[in-house]
Formats: C-alpha cells, structure tokens, sequence
C-alpha cells in the first residue's frame, strides 16, 4: 500500500475497491471501510462480478465482467479527462507520459465501455465522478485485480488513475494492494523473488551483486532466476531437477494441479519443509518439520509495509526445529556455514543490506512496529509513500490498450470461471482446515452461481454439480445466489479434495509478473 | 475554555466537554462501569458509575453527564454506594453464579464489584427466566444467563465490525440480546469476528474453542502479530503449561496499531491449528513410497547429499526454492541467502502471485 | 365558584376541527399571523412572559425551552407529543378531537419562532382515528394556507409508554427502539436526528394561538401565578362525572371531585385520588384542598402531571391497586438502564407477594430500599417516577400494607 490502513477508516472521503472482496480477505480492513462509509459519509464504488458485501453500501456498484479491468479504468479516465476533473497541477508538476496516456483513453468512452465491462454507461461516469472529486480517494485492490493475463496492465491502470487526479501522496489517498499473506509483504522485501535481493536491490545490477557478495564472502549469479510458475513449467520440463518448499504448498495453490503434480514427480529431489504433511510434503524425498508462528521469534512485514514483532508464545513441539536453525544447518551443511544466535541477530544482518529497513531495530519494533522505508535509527518511518516526489522522479503515465482474457468463454465452455477466498478459510487451508472451529463451520467447497444460470440448467441450491474446464472437472455442491453475474461462476481454492486449481489455467501467465490468470477460465457447469 | 470542578474534596481543571467519570478518574476516583467503553458509543445505562453532585436532587452517571464549572462531586457518598450495591445486587438476582466455571472468572467486572461492595447475595431474588441462547455456531458461546444487558456488544458489533447482527429484544426485565427474530447467529449477518467477546464485561459471552482450557485472567498473554492475511492485526497467545489455548486482543493502539484489538474470525478462533494432532513433529524420508521417521542429522544429511548431486551434475541454476509468504522475515532473508549464497542459483520465489 | 374556564375548548363541538375556515371564524390562526409579524426572539420572549409551562407533566418553561434552540443549523424541528400513554389520560385527544387546528397553529408558531419548517405530530397508537382527523385537518390547513411553508407530518406509536418520554419518542420517530436518550444533550441541541428539536405536548402548543391573540399578561393572568393558563383535567375511577373539564390552574382538588366531578361516585366516602398518571402520588383526603397547579402539588409530594385524577372510594384495597400499578410499570420499562429493568421487575416481584399475604416487614424495606435507588438512579423519567405510587402508599396508606404482612 502506498497509504495506511487507519486512513481508510479516517482518512479517506472515496474509497475505489476494485477485485477485492475485503470483508471476507482482509476482514479488519474491510470493517474500517465500513466505518468510514456509515459513520463518515466516505464514497464507496465497488467494481466485481459479485455482488460482495462492500457493494450493499457502495454508492456505485459496477458488476463488470472478469478481465475487463483495464477498459474499465481507461473509460473512468475518459470521463475524467472529458469532464474536467484531472488534477492538471499534479500532473503539470509531478508526471510525466500524460500525451501518450490521454490519446489511448480518449478512444475509451463510457458507451464503448460500458459494451466491453458490461456495465451502464452512467455508472461509469458516476464512479469517475465521485472518485475524481473526492478531496482525497483511495483505490484497493488484491488478486482480483492481479491476477488475470494482464494483471501488470491492471495495476498500470489504476496507477495512472491515480496519478490523473492527483491521489498520491496524502493521507486518504494512495494505490493499495492489499495482500492476501501475512508476510507476503516481507518475502519480497527480503529478496525471496528471482530477480531481486532485499529491498528490490536487482541481482542483475552489479553494484547491488557487489554489495552482497562483499557481505556474504561468496560469489553471486547475476542472472535472474525463474518465477514459481515458470519453475513448475521447467520441473515439468525436466530441467530443474531438485527443489526446496518451505512452508508452501503448490498442489494446492498453483494453477492446473494435475500438471503441477506432474512436474513434482519428475523431480529427482523434492524436500519440503512444512509444520503439516501437506499435499506438496507428501510429495518429498524429505520432509522437515518446521513450528508455527506461536513457536518463533521474528518480524511480519504487513500490506501497508509495517514491520511488526512475532513473539515466541510455546515451545517447539514435538521435535520441530525453528525454520532459521533449520536453514542454517542445511547451509552449513552445503559447504556454506550459516550461525546465528537468534532472529534477532539475522534482522541486524539483513538491516545492513536492506536500506528499507536500515533504521529498524528490535527495539524500536516494540509496540507499534514501523513502516518502511525507515533509512535511519532517528527516522519515524513512512506511513504514506511519494509524498514529494516518485522513487524515479516523475510518476510515469502508462498508455493501455485493454486486452482480451486470454481465455474467453466459448460454445463449448460458456461462462467464466473466477476463484478467491472464504472468510472462513485460508489460501490453501493447511492451517484453517486443521482449526476445528473453522473446519466445522464450512467443512467443503461450493460452486456459486446465479439464480438465473442455475434455473436455466435445472440446476437446485445444494445439489452437486460437475464444473469443468479444459484442464479438467470437480464436482462441487452449488450455491445459487443472486449475487454474482449470471455469465459467472466461482469458486474457493482452500479445499484440497475439490480443488478449483485443477480448473484454472497454467499456460497463460502475466508476461511481466508471471502470475496466473485465475479470474478467468473458459468454464462448463453441468448436473451430474 | 477549562472547567473547574471539585471531586472527592479535590480540586480538578479539565477541558470543556469532559465527561465527569473522566475528571473523576483524573481526581483519582476509581469509578466502576459496566456499559461504559471508551472505543463506543455511550449508553449511560447501567448506572454503576453514578456519583453524586452536590445538591442536585438525583445521582448522575458519570460516564454521559459533562462536567459543569463549580461542582462539587462525591464518588463514594452513602448514596451512591447504596445505588451502586442495589445495582449489583440487582443483576446478581439474575446471574448464574458458576463462577467457578466461568471463562471469565477472574477478570469479571461483576465478580470484581461484588467484592469491592462486599456485596454476597442479593436480596432481590425472585423468578429467574432463562436467556441461556442454545447456538449451534462452533465459535461464540452465548449464556445470556450471565448478561447485564450492557450493550456493549450490540454497540462493538455495529461500531466496529459494521456487522450490525444483533440488538436489543423484548423490553424491560424480558429484554435481551438477540439476533433478528431471535435466531441463531448463523443465520444472522454476524461475522463471527468475537469482537463481542472482546467487550463483554461478564461471562455472557465466551470462545467455545477456549472454553475449558484455560481462564484468560490466569493465561500468559503473548503479543504477537496473526499468522493469516496481510492485514498484520495484533493478537496475544494465551499460553498455559507450555501450549496455545486461546487467543484474546489488545485494545492499546500503542501496543495493536492496525486494528486496536479487533479481530477476524480467523484471528480470534483459528488457532487451534497449532495443537494439531497432525502436526509434524520429527523428519520423515521418503523410502520406497512411503515415509520413515528419521533423525535431524540423517535427514539433514541427506538433503545436502542430494542437493550437491544435483547441482554437481546439472549446475545451479537446476534448482529452484519456493520460500514462504508465512515465514517471518528472518526466515525468508536466510532462505534466499541460502539459495544464492549457498546453492548458487536466483531460482527463489514465493506464492506472492497466487 | 367552581366554574369551568373554556380557553382550548371553548368552540368545543361548535366547529369542525378539520376545517381551517371554521377555526378562523373563531379567530383562528390570527396568533400565527401576529407570530409571524414579530422578530423571533421578540417572539419567545413573549411566550416567556406569558409564564407559559409544559402541560405534559414536567411543567418546563415553555419559551425558556425554546430559547435553547441554537440558531445556525438550518435544519430543525418541532415535535408535538400526542403520545398520550397515561392511563385516564385523554386530554389530548379531547384537545385534537375539538380543536385540533388550535394545535396545528401552535406548531407553526414554535415554528416561526425557533426557524423550523417541518413539525411532527407523534400519536399513541391507540389513537388511528385521531391520525386520521389530524392528516385531515392538516391537509386542510395547508390547503388554505394557513400554515404558510411550515409541514407537519403524523406518526404513529405502537403503543410503548415509554414513548412519552420525549427523547424516547424521537428515537422512536427514527425508527429506532423506543428508549430514552441521556441527557444532556437536550432535544433542544441535539434531538430529532441529531438536529435542535423542540418537543412539547398539545395542549401546551395548543395555548400559544391563545397567548398570542390575548397577549402574554392576559395569559400570565390566570389561573396559579407560576403555573399560570388553564388545564385540562380528565376524571376516572369512582366518580360521578367521568369527564373532561377544562379550568383554571388555581382550582382545588377537592372542587375538581366534589363539585364539577359531583362526588364519589354512590356517595361513597373517598379513599384516595391519584393524579397526573399512573406514576402519579395518592393523595389523601386531607390533601384535598390543594390547588391543582404544579408547584402547590409538588408540596403535597405530588404531581400534576397529565391532569388526570383518578378518584378511589373507600372499598378500594390499595394495596391491590398498586400491585396492578407495579405491573404496569414492568411491563412498560424498556429495559435500558439496570435501576428500571430489574427495579421494576422486582417491585412487581414484592408487591405481589405483599398483596397476595406472602409478605414480611423485610420485604417493605426492601422495597422502600430499591424505590430509593431507582428514584436516584434511573436514567429517565419513567423509571425515576415508577416508585411513587409505591412510596406514597407507604407514606399515607402504610396500614394496607401492615395488614396484608404474613
């Protein structure tokens, strides 16, 4: 996020939540939300093929059709442009691309998106009203937005929107991812990505390469690595031949599992590192058992970049060993030792390479934590982003022509198939499926439909029906609701023995962030 | 413009608008309340903070009537004592007293009020009608036999969550806290956040996944950050003999910046995960099909065998890692390290994309 | 002497209350148009000096409540209380049913005079009928014009007690629980969906045509000097004439009972009379010669209240009587602040076993100990008066009680 939560609760006089579902994913943000509409009067415009609970209290509910983000966003643009409404200081002031951007939207008009969203034309305009002319107007997105062939195009999108009317840089503003893991946020910051080091430091650059290599007294590759999507599709291929899952479980989460399940039998070597035999660790050569966040000490970095303390409550259980005790034996072990005393003495190490974090100490994380970037001991850290200037000066207008999903509904499959998250369950359930409560409160997966689809195929609430795609079939107990577009179905991804990734599709990725387009898939629902 | 007012013989100044329980607190009273929450709404219903203005006809409840210039305030009048222990005395008529079964004994306003008035037993007892909700959700226990009807958790439902799933039912004696048409919650727009829970001054309302395994008031309490979304909400452990047996929050925006104790239902009654029968407790290795038990060096060993055999024979850059988007930050930086250090390769990713 | 003095009521079934033109024949709507001639402050002033006070039951000067209404919102509202929810009370009904233009007009005078343009009329329940009557008379004067640009919209109970009390009545309007609010703030700052609001009940709206047209002193003149005017009494129980009548605020009881009441009914002795409602003190014979006016009924340790008088003769258990009071009064608190809710479930509790020869002395402490504390400590009005009945029994009929002990 570039603003922090408590601002969408205080902040914030429009709030443009587009392909997040927050109430059910991050159900405390999507309380504050809630807050500020019923207590503030703030705006809400809701653009989602479902009828999600935000869009009861939304001003402009907009039921687009899935991957139609950038169209939408563009023909939003158009109006703001046509109307008058753009921020001309900031964009004067503070941008740069706004030419090449303008002319792509000026083709964009409500009426020719309205056709493509499948929304009203006047909706259209009313959203880009209340957005542009709200002193200060925040966007919220999560894997609605993402993921989809075109999920950098998307996030490109609502950037420029953004920079259109001047929303960055202030309290209330702000472009927000909001991030579906607990430590999604941290994983990148510390480099767990191929092409990156800590602190988005690029393994490509040599200075960057140099730094590292100095502190780790050992030479580095300067090529970037492969994504995990494009890593399954090597093992499949047969050219990665060993790999190391820590505490992630890609039979479950990652796109057409039966050829995921195919990649991990070619391994020559699988070892997985985990606190549950999940569906991958049944896999594994090896299987070690790491301990949960009740048993470490560490940090989480949040969605809005706020490093905060994990704190040891209980023992390891059983024998399971700490997850960094673990790592560094292994390394030691691979010939490269690895020692440290406790987390605490890693984050010392990692603050020195990591510039964002330069100034934390555990100390400081104490109570309230800090939101990177946080350069010094002495600074306060940094709640909103790009308050005087862009990391790379100007903000940078992208023009963008929308693009199909690459998988659009047919004769043969003709609705679209979308998938995400309940409240009551997690990503791919190894934890929430095991947590009695939540487990007895929705023990299965469902497939939702619209009332009218459903009576069109004879289809009855709670009758198990068979959904398929060109990867393949499950067959799921419906839930026919009114709330979702009748050429829509969707599905939850947390239930291993119905698992909607056996449906979603692999072999179209996002060509700049390699991420699957599990929004759309080409889908058939049929009774059994 | 300040106030000038006089409490317990103490002269207080406090700022135009002040409420009197504040100046009171301020003066040093300790004022007792059940429906008071400073995070809510006021209600000003359950009458325990009453005090007494000199020469005003009535006690006032401090927690809604404003400080005015000039007045002269006893907190502990035989007055306001008197109102105070009929209060209790009240609500005792009617409570189930299973203290010492209760989840919240030890930290139940009720319980600490009857002591400090030296209050036993009620001279009201008459009819008891039970409230006692039979809800078949695996989260909220709902013994409204144990209510005091301070709305606390009406409010908290509709303040903080936004869920708006229950209010008030039926009037006077008979009233009570219900859902729409008195259902269960289930079938009511309730979350299941627990938020209730948090706010509940008495027993009335209780984790069915806590229930039994360990009072709050007696747990150790560990702040920690939730292992679920990204919102990073503050949560605090409650540890008994060396195991998680439940999760309650801090409300301290000092201590739980984001969400200020409010949770979700994942937050507040997902962490029985971690006492799991299931979970891994020992390496396994993998031998024809099936998986052995095995020792952390012959495990770790192995692993690093297999490893330097793969990356002998088919370079580095044949392997890949899939850190973790649930380990800590410290775990992530030593795993790449380990990928680029130790193997050779930049083949590390997580599930950011998924 | 013991005359009736006709002010609300003197066209009383000689006009049609619906129709504007019949009330202006009579001089109506003439006050609003001397109102309306006149600055607004000019105007409370004079509703001030006329010594004007609520005739709903707490007796509040009237202008004194109205020059509480901030001036800078540009929403505001007047509400006429037409709850009407104690029992043998039907003044107000008496009051729209005969001169229910008398009211609309004083609506649009507190109107004028506090810069609101929308009024609302809150009606029991029990009362279709007279919604029906006043959409009509409403409909009525707005059609001829009468009210200028000020509106008023009926709404309708559902039969709540609690209701009556004002804040309790705006929550209700809202379409809320009718549960009073704390104050302060006053509806006067913060009342009607947040907005200055003025509350009053009919008959006092229903005086201000009358003080305007005659002028203050004329109304500062009549009847008790601090609680001056006319009020409207209406007499239940066991009396001859179980009517309504209309007199001056100095009248003594013992005149409203004896002479225009005609007496106990059967010529039987009196026992007890209970005025101003259900929450209303007994008053004894030999409190008789008291004025009915607020201030000289408080010093009996009573209260005018509604104006209801509610006549006991002698074969009346008291005891029985009040034990109906108690519950009454559980069926009817809302249950919001604890003293009310569990007080008055108790004091029902107690009084029935009292009544039903179950009782010990233990038990009239008990009870005079919780009457004490819901007295002092109820959040509103309903639950600080619930008791009286009880307490004043106590005081002047304790060997009912004494006699019915175990």
């Amino acid at each position: 996020m570039t603003n922090s939560i408590n601002e969408l609760e205080n902040d914030s006089k429009c709030i443009f939540l587009i392909g997040t579902n927050t109430t059910e994913n991050h159900p405390v943000i999507g309380y504050k939300i809630r807050q500020n509409v019923l207590k503030n009067g703030a705006k809400l415009i809701v653009a989602d093929p479902r009828r999600i609970e935000l869009a009861e209290l939304a001003d402009v509910y907009l039921p687009f059709q899935p991957g139609t983000d950038v169209a939408l966003f563009n023909g939003m643009m158009n109006v703001i442009i046509n109307e008058g409404l753009a921020d001309r200081e900031f964009i004067e002031n503070r941008t740069e691309g706004y030419e090449a951007m303008a002319e792509v939207v000026a083709k964009y008009t409500p009426e020719v998106v309205a056709e493509i969203c499948g929304v009203d034309a006047e909706d259209i305009r009313k959203a880009a009203r209340l957005y542009a002319e709200s002193e200060a107007a925040a966007v919220c997105y999560a894997m609605g937005l993402t993921q989809h062939s075109t999920g950098t195009d998307n996030v490109k999108s609502c950037c420029n929107l953004a920079l259109l009317t001047g929303n960055l840089g202030k309290p209330g503003a702000g472009v927000n991812p909001l991030r579906g893991q607990n430590n999604v946020q941290g994983a990148c910051d510390m480099g767990a990505l191929p092409v990156v080091f800590t602190a988005y430091q690029a393994v490509t650059n040599d200075e960057a390469r140099a730094k590292f290599e100095k502190a780790w007294g050992v030479e580095l590759s300067g090529s970037n690595g492969l994504t995990l999507t494009k890593a399954i599709n090597k093992a499949h291929e047969g050219e990665i031949k060993g790999m190391i899952v820590i505490g992630e479980n890609p039979m479950v989460s990652d796109p057409d599992l039966h050829h995921v399940e195919e990649a991990l039998d070619r391994l020559d070597f699988l070892l997985v590192q985990d606190i549950f035999l999940t569906e991958t660790a049944k896999k594994a050569d090896i299987v070690l058992p790491g301990v949960s966040f009740a048993e470490k000490d560490g940090t989480f970095t949040n969605t809005e970049r706020r490093v905060q303390r994990v704190r040891k409550a209980i023992s390891n259980i059983g024998d399971a060993r700490q997850d960094w005790e673990i790592i560094c034996d292994l390394s030691t072990r691979l010939g490269y030792p690895m020692s440290y005393n406790s987390p605490e003495e890693i984050f010392e190490e990692i603050r020195t390479l990591t510039p964002s974090y330069a100034g934390m100490t555990y100390a400081r994380l104490e109570g309230k934590g800090l939101p990177w970037p946080c350069p010094t001991e002495d600074h306060p850290g940094t709640p909103i982003l790009h308050k005087e200037k862009f990391n790379r000066g100007l903000g940078l207008f992208h023009a963008i022509e929308y693009i199909e999903p690459a998988e659009l509904p047919d004769d043969e499959y003709p609705i679209i198939l979308s998938t995400g998250r309940s409240l009551y369950h997690y990503h791919t359930g190894t934890m929430t499926r095991k947590a009695t409560g939540l487990h007895e409160f929705m023990p299965e997966n469902v497939i939702q439909i619209h009332t009218a689809l459903a009576q069109a195929k004879g289809i009855v609430d709670g009758e198990v029906v068979r959904v398929s795609t060109r990867r393949g079939s499950i067959d799921l107990k419906a839930e026919v609701i009114d709330g979702i577009r009748e050429d829509v179905i969707f599905t939850y991804f947390h239930f291993a023995e119905a698992a909607a990734n056996q449906l979603t599709n692999s072999d179209v990725l996002d060509p700049v962030a390699g991420i699957p387009e599990y929004k759309v898939s080409a889908a058939r629902i049929e009774k059994i | 413009m300040d106030i000038k007012l006089t409490i317990d013989g103490k002269e207080v100044v406090v700022p135009q608008g002040t409420m009197l329980i504040d100046a009171c607190r301020q003066a040093g009273a300790d004022i007792p309340t059940f429906c008071f929450d400073p995070d809510l709404k006021l209600a000003g219903s359950c009458r325990m903070c009453v005090v007494q203005p000199k020469g005003w006809r009535n006690l006032v409840a401090s927690c809604v009537t404003p400080a005015q210039n000039g007045m002269v305030i006893e907190t502990e009048s035989p007055d306001v004592i008197e109102a105070r222990k009929v209060v209790l005395e009240l609500m005792l008529a009617r409570h189930k007293l299973t203290c010492h079964t209760c989840e919240k004994d030890g930290e139940c306003n009720l319980q600490d009020y009857c002591y400090r008035y030296g209050v036993t037993e009620s001279r009201f007892v008459g009819k008891v009608h039970s409230l006692f909700k039979d809800d078949s959700n695996p989260f909220i226990e709902r013994d409204y036999d144990k209510c005091v009807m301070c709305t606390r958790c009406v409010r908290a439902c509709d303040e903080i969550t936004g869920a708006r799933a229950i209010n008030v039912m039926d009037r006077g004696h008979h009233a009570k806290i219900a859902t729409s048409f008195d259902g269960e919650l289930a079938d009511s727009p309730c979350v299941f956040c627990g938020q209730c829970i948090m706010v509940c001054p008495v027993g009335a309302l209780s984790s069915k996944i806590a229930a039994g395994k360990g009072k709050p008031a007696q747990n150790e309490k560990v702040l920690t950050t939730c292992t679920y979304c990204g919102t990073g909400c503050t949560l605090e452990l409650n540890v008994k003999n060396d195991k998680v047996v439940g999760v309650t929050s801090n409300r301290d925006p000092e201590w739980s910046p984001v969400n200020r104790g409010a949770l979700c239902v994942k937050g507040r009654f997902g962490w029985d995960f971690i006492n799991s029968p299931e979970r891994l407790t020992t390496p396994l290795i993998k031998e024809n099909g099936e998986f052995r038990e095995a020792s952390w060096d012959e495990a770790l060993n192995l692993a690093a065998q297999k490893i330097k055999g793969i990356k002998e024979g088919y370079g580095p850059d044949s392997l890949a890692m899939f850190s973790s988007a649930r380990i800590t930050n410290e775990e992530n930086y030593l795993a790449q390290k380990l990928m680029r250090a130790a193997i050779g390769s930049n083949n590390v990713d997580h599930c950011a994309r998924l | 002497m013991a005359q009736e003095y006709r002010v609300l009521l003197e066209y009383a079934d000689k006009i049609n209350p619906e129709k504007a033109s019949d009330y202006i024949k009579v001089g109506g709507y003439k006050g609003l148009e001397k109102a309306r001639s006149m600055n607004p402050k000019d105007l409370i002033e004079e509703v001030k000096k006329s010594g004007l006070r609520g005739r709903g039951g707490a007796g509040f000067n009237a202008g004194m409540k109205w020059s509480f209404v901030p001036q800078y919102p540009e929403t505001k509202y007047v509400v006429c209380n037409l709850d009407e929810g104690e029992p043998g009370t039907y003044k107000d009904r008496i009051i729209c049913q005969k001169n229910a233009q008398a009211l609309l007009e004083g609506m649009a005078i507190c109107g004028y005079a506090i810069g609101s343009k929308q009024g609302y009329i809150y009606c029991r329940g029990e009362y279709p009928f007279v919604v029906e009557l006043l959409k009509n008379a409403i409909g009525n004067a707005k059609e001829s014009g009468a009210l200028g640009e000020f509106d008023i919209e009926v709404r309708m109970g559902a039969g709540a007690y609690v209701c009556g009390e004002e804040t309790a009545l705006i929550e209700s309007i809202e379409g809320h629980r009718g549960e009073p609010r704390f104050k302060p703030p006053f509806p006067g700052v913060e009342g009607l969906w947040r907005m200055p609001t003025v509350v009053n009940n009919v008959e006092t709206f229903a005086c201000l045509p009358y003080i305007l047209t005659n002028g203050a002193e004329w109304f500062a003149g009549i009847g008790a000097k601090s609680y001056p005017g006319t009020k409207v009494l209406t007499l239940t129980g066991d009396i001859e004439n179980a009517t309504y009548f209309e007199v001056p605020t100095d009248y003594l009881l013992r005149d409203v009972i004896y002479e225009l009441g005609g007496g106990v009914k059967g010529g039987k002795k009196l026992k007890a009379v209970q005025v101003g409602g259900t929450s209303g003190a007994f008053i004894p014979p030999q409190n008789l010669d008291t004025p009915i006016d607020f201030d000289s009924m408080s010093a009996i340790g009573a209260a005018l209240g509604s104006g209801a008088v509610f006549v006991m003769d002698e074969t009346r258990d008291i005891v029985d009587i009040v034990n109906r009071i108690a519950k009454f009064f559980e069926h009817e608190s809302c249950g919001q602040c604890t003293p009310c809710r569990e007080g008055t479930f108790r004091c029902k509790e107690i009084m029935e076993k009292i009544n039903n020869g179950r009782g010990s002395l233990q038990d009239i402490e008990n009870l005079k100990l919780l009457a004490r504390v819901m007295m002092k400590a109820s959040l509103c009005g309903l639950g600080q008066a619930a008791p009286i009945p009880i307490t004043s029994t106590l005081t002047h009929f304790e060997y009912e009680y004494l006699r019915k002990l175990v």
